[in-house]
């Protein structure tokens, strides 16, 4: 065994770490406080000291650099290679591709938009520590922005559908799902932000998000994509981290704020499972070689995580489980199948291409889904693939209702009967608002003059805000070019993954 | 305070440079249940998770920074109760 050598001489951890994130803080002498900070009271957060709050990772200035430094040089050999090595041609299968352009289109604008919020509250929050987690975070994102962009750009050589992502992001019907959820939390006050973004999305849900993308990355012959996921996942631990510390300091801060983050975890869990849902319909249908069902997924990284470990560790403070996540439970058998039948029958209005479970991933979801595949969702595909073997091809034709709240099309079933579509109402100054669940009703409820101004694809369509009454017109507005769209048999993408895979050889133009 | 068992867990990238840092996390944990998935293995524990630097040290046969965790890990279950220059300790609090 190798003797290791005498360690060089340094201030201990967190030495270092107090000399350099606290002590170089100051009071404010000839500007008030309140002034300076004048987004921390009207939340009704009481904050007592704000030293209260202790980052774990310890982290400082030099250290925070020299180890995002070494992830970007480890992630950009794996980019080199791959591109060198042509890595497009180990590829599963090019349909795999539609998960990355949802993953581009959906979640890639939403690290930006992180990275700016999180230089808001670097900027306004009390505390140099959580000032300088939030900074780290907000440097964080913005590399997580690049590095997808830089990762997914090299299929773009090969493959279409991987342009406007910017532009679909702001514009298209599922799209609007995750923006509209981030721009719930933007909106918000910075604590309720630290509640919806650090703690339900990155701490609570962010394994059922993340994880599961860079998984099926890796069993489909994706390494770029999945050595940006695990570089960025690696920085997500720290999210996550400042995440349950915003929460354990806000409650150790006052009593009065334990109903306040209660009433914000009631919220932002649902906000955030209802945009899993997207993740959901990926995992069970969009990967040619399946992972690991959602069903599995939310029973391991939520169930048996979260609500078996961090809810009694918060059950201290007087923290309950999240309102309506008895609902979650109940429709994890039918989640992902429903929102995949959605996006199957909008297709043609998507930036991704779509297809009906083959008799292989068929049997697939049959094995994992005992007590609701084959019953209710394998006669419906069944169905697809007789009209498709026929030449024909199931589109909906119309435009869906939309929830007020998750913006999800109206498609989910009852908790208790997944033969019943759920379809909650309420009403608000002289008008009906729908909803699709109770956690979404619950959620409208609470803030309706918030809701009412959700900007609902479906209702800009009908106002003719979208480029104009007709379906071309409105792809034309949503930067959809023909092929990025509809059915994936037949497709651009499908038949230059045959060119690339046949023996012919192929000049790069 | 009294200890818990309920499971907490670390996320690390299956890399041939995370080996030695498993294997110590192995050795100094040995109620510890390793899971492969695609990319990544799972390590769960009943109550806590402790990574000593010193066992890290032996199995890399060099010097480590406990902050190189940082380079390793994708994801956790828990809480960090204790980080410093010699020891990093993932366990829930309550």
């Amino acid at each position: 065994m190798t003797q290791a050598k005498p360690r060089a001489k340094k201030l201990p951890l967190k030495e270092r770490y107090a000399l350099l994130t606290r002590d170089l803080d100051w009071e404010p002498s000839y500007v008030e406080r309140e002034k300076l900070f004048p987004y921390t009271s009207y939340e009704g957060i009481k904050i007592h000291d704000w030293d209260g709050w202790q980052d774990p990772f310890r982290l400082t200035v030099d250290a925070y650099y020299k180890y995002q430094a070494e992830k970007d040089k480890r992630l950009y050999a794996v980019l080199d290679s791959f591109a060198q090595s042509q890595g497009h041609l180990g590829l599963a299968d090019a349909s795999y591709l539609n998960a990355i352009k949802l993953f581009i289109q959906g979640v890639t604008p939403l690290e930006y938009a992180a990275h700016r919020h999180f230089a808001y509250l670097a900027r306004y929050l009390e505390g140099p520590a959580p000032r300088f987690a939030a900074l780290c975070q907000s440097v964080d994102e913005l590399r997580h922005c690049q590095t997808q962009i830089h990762t997914i750009s090299n299929y773009n050589k090969y493959y279409g559908g991987f342009h406007s992502w910017s532009k679909m992001h702001d514009r298209v019907w599922y799209l609007s799902v995750p923006k509209s959820l981030f721009d719930d939390a933007m909106t918000a006050g910075p604590f309720e932000f630290l509640i919806s973004i650090s703690f339900s999305f990155e701490y609570l849900l962010t394994n059922l998000l993340f994880v599961p993308f860079m998984s099926g990355a890796s069993f489909n012959g994706d390494m770029p994509t999945m050595s940006f996921g695990f570089s960025a996942q690696s920085d997500e631990s720290r999210h996550m981290t400042l995440g349950l510390e915003a929460i354990k300091f806000l409650l150790e801060q006052d009593e009065g704020n334990v109903p306040i983050i209660q009433a914000w975890i009631d919220k932002w869990f649902w906000r955030a499972y209802r945009m899993s849902a997207l993740v959901a319909g990926m995992m069970d249908y969009m990967l040619p070689k399946p992972v690991m069902s959602w069903k599995e997924a939310f029973e391991l990284y939520f169930e048996d995580q979260m609500l078996g470990g961090l809810f009694p560790d918060l059950e201290y403070y007087g923290i309950t489980p999240p309102r309506h996540v008895e609902d979650a439970i109940a429709e994890k058998d039918h989640l992902s199948h429903q929102v995949y039948k959605i996006l199957h029958n909008f297709s043609f209005a998507a930036a991704f291409t779509t297809q009906t479970p083959s008799e292989e991933h068929s049997a697939w979801l049959s094995e994992q889904y005992p007590g609701s595949y084959d019953e209710l969702y394998k006669p419906v595909w069944d169905k697809h693939a007789r009209t498709e073997a026929a030449g024909g091809r199931i589109f909906f034709q119309g435009l869906p209702q939309l929830c007020q709240v998750c913006q999800v099309p109206m498609a989910f079933t009852e908790p208790d009967d997944p033969t019943a579509i759920s379809f909650r109402t309420s009403e608000f100054t002289g008008e009906t608002f729908h909803t699709c669940s109770n956690g979404c009703k619950w959620i409208f409820d609470r803030e309706p003059e918030k809701f009412v101004q959700a900007w609902l694809p479906v209702h800009q369509i009908y106002q003719g805000n979208c480029g104009g009454p007709s379906v071309p017109e409105v792809l034309d507005w949503y930067g959809i070019q023909d092929g990025d769209n509809g059915e994936y048999k037949g497709s651009p993408d499908q038949r230059s993954w045959a060119e690339w895979h046949s023996g012919a050889p192929k000049q790069e133009s | 305070m009294t200890s818990t068992l309920r499971q907490v867990g670390i996320d690390i990238q299956d890399a041939e440079e995370n080996r030695p840092l498993v294997n110590a996390i192995k050795a100094d944990n040995p109620e510890l249940t390793i899971r492969h998935l695609p990319g990544l293995l799972k390590l769960q524990a009943a109550g806590r998770i402790v990574i000593n630097r010193e066992t890290v040290e032996s199995q890399l046969g060099r010097e480590w920074d406990t902050g190189e965790f940082q380079l390793a890990i994708v994801s956790y279950a828990g809480n960090f109760s204790e980080w410093d220059d010699d020891q990093i300790i993932v366990s829930w609090e309550h």
